[in-house]
């Protein structure tokens, strides 16, 4: 206590000017209108600087919940998308359905379902992730997913009730039926299992004029992937000489490495389709044996 | 006449000077950033004896009263205050060495040779005005203007302040023993 004082005393004379000076400063920030103006700016700065840093950290720990609620809007967004739609050929009416599904006769072809990765690997040879959809929330083979960003991740292979597994890109037994968005040439974009950062795509014809950055999409003629989601850009090509076709290397577009949220799409005439192609092949094969 | 009295009736004169005379030429005549300040004289021309709290508080009120007469209260106060605190440091440094004591009252070009005192009110009113104008520049004007302002007004002040001190010599009493 006695030092205090001491202190207190030894020190005096600035602890007196200290007073005075905050006294005066007090007084021009309180009296004077311009002064008092800047104050409160400077204060006012400050403080939201201190608020953004803050908010800046909260942030972070609701960035979780965020990202599933930016995902599920986003799917809600892509259902609407008018690609999801098609009509059935109206020009010749022939009989009045009594089932219509919009009132423009427009039904829905892809349904989007958000959800989340819960199992990844990139490493192997045949890929696999896994989410956290089922049969239970609708989910069935051969449904094709993507990204949170657009970009084709993989094909469903397996499902249980509460969880899916997908076949990604990277995997060896992938085919994927894709297309230059250029020229519309199709090919293969299939993985040799060696780096996972690029794929192969195949059967693509020596006339098309290809350029290296060149976006390659899904194909209008998959059963199960919507047609125009980006899978990847051309990073090398070369003509392969036995079969007169360019095989090309593809950098990837979706990021294996981190995917965390992803969109699962069904097609609903994926069964339709599906049947009528295997039976016209039994059909071919009938015809074969019993020709005309 | 009483140390007291005497100090008293300077500080009102020159702030009366201040008020009346230099803010009143500043527009016409000057250029209308540069101010010329002498108010603060009286407080550079306090005795050496005077207690530190006094001196802080003779410049506490001289530069509030000021700043009521200029609608700007605190502005030179706080400017005062700075200089009455820093004052007897730079005294201490630059008062002959070799005297034990000082001869006369109070500082003055006679007290202490003109070199030592021109460096001592040149530091007192350089730190008066950059204080001073810092805390004007808060409220408006680039940083420029800052130095620009700071400089000009300082060489103005130090040239009145010259000119006063050769017009008006102080009689000066020397230290005596008694009271």
């Amino acid at each position: 206590m006695r030092n205090i004082f001491l202190f207190i005393r030894r020190y005096s004379n600035f602890f007196i000017f200290l007073f005075l000076q905050v006294l005066s400063l007090w007084f021009l920030f309180t009296y004077n209108r311009t002064h008092r103006a800047t104050g409160l700016g400077i204060a006012n700065e400050f403080t939201g600087w201190v608020n953004s840093k803050y908010n800046k950290i909260e942030d972070y720990f609701k960035l979780n919940k965020e990202n599933q609620r930016l995902n599920r809007f986003n799917d809600s967004l892509l259902n609407l998308l008018p690609g999801n739609f098609s009509s059935r050929d109206t020009s010749v009416l022939s009989t009045i359905d009594s089932l219509v599904f919009d009132t423009t006769g427009r039904y829905r072809r892809y349904i989007f379902r958000p959800a989340k990765v819960v199992y990844n690997t990139v490493s192997g040879v045949k890929n696999y992730i896994q989410v956290n959809r089922g049969s239970a929330q609708g989910i069935k083979d051969n449904m094709a997913v993507i990204s949170s960003d657009g970009y084709v991740v993989g094909l469903v292979v397996n499902v249980s009730a509460n969880f899916s597994q997908v076949m990604s890109l990277l995997h060896v037994q992938s085919i994927v039926s894709a297309s230059l968005k250029k020229t519309g040439d199709i090919g293969d974009i299939q993985w040799d299992g060696k780096d996972p950062r690029y794929l192969i795509m195949k059967k693509v014809p020596k006339t098309a004029d290809l350029k290296k950055g060149d976006t390659i999409l899904t194909s209008p003629v998959s059963f199960n992937y919507p047609p125009g989601y980006m899978i990847g850009t051309v990073a090398d090509f070369k003509l392969d000489n036995t079969t007169g076709m360019y095989s090309l290397k593809v950098k990837t577009a979706a990021n294996f490495y981190d995917l965390q949220q992803v969109h699962v799409i069904e097609n609903t005439e994926y069964n339709e389709q599906t049947k009528l192609n295997t039976e016209t092949k039994k059909k071919i094969e009938q015809l074969k044996n019993n020709p005309r | 006449m009483n140390d007291f009295l005497k100090n008293t009736f300077r500080i009102i004169l020159f702030i009366l000077v201040q008020v009346y005379v230099l803010n009143e030429i500043k527009n016409p005549v000057l250029h209308k950033f540069i101010v010329p300040y002498i108010y603060y004289l009286p407080l550079l021309w306090l005795p050496f004896s005077i207690t530190r709290w006094g001196l802080l508080f003779t410049g506490f009120i001289a530069g509030l009263t000021l700043d009521y007469f200029m609608m700007t209260p605190g502005l030179h106060a706080a400017a005062c205050v700075l200089i009455c605190y820093i004052r007897p440091y730079i005294i201490n440094i630059l008062a002959p060495k070799d005297a034990a004591e000082f001869t006369y009252r109070e500082p003055s070009p006679k007290a202490m040779q003109w070199t030592p005192y021109m460096v001592y009110v040149f530091i007192l009113t350089l730190l008066h005005h950059g204080y001073m104008v810092f805390l004007e520049w808060l409220s408006f004007g680039s940083f420029l203007d800052f130095i620009l302002k700071v400089i000009s007004t300082t060489i103005i002040s130090m040239l009145i302040i010259v000119t006063v001190e050769l017009i008006f010599p102080r009689r000066l009493r020397f230290r005596t023993n008694t009271p």
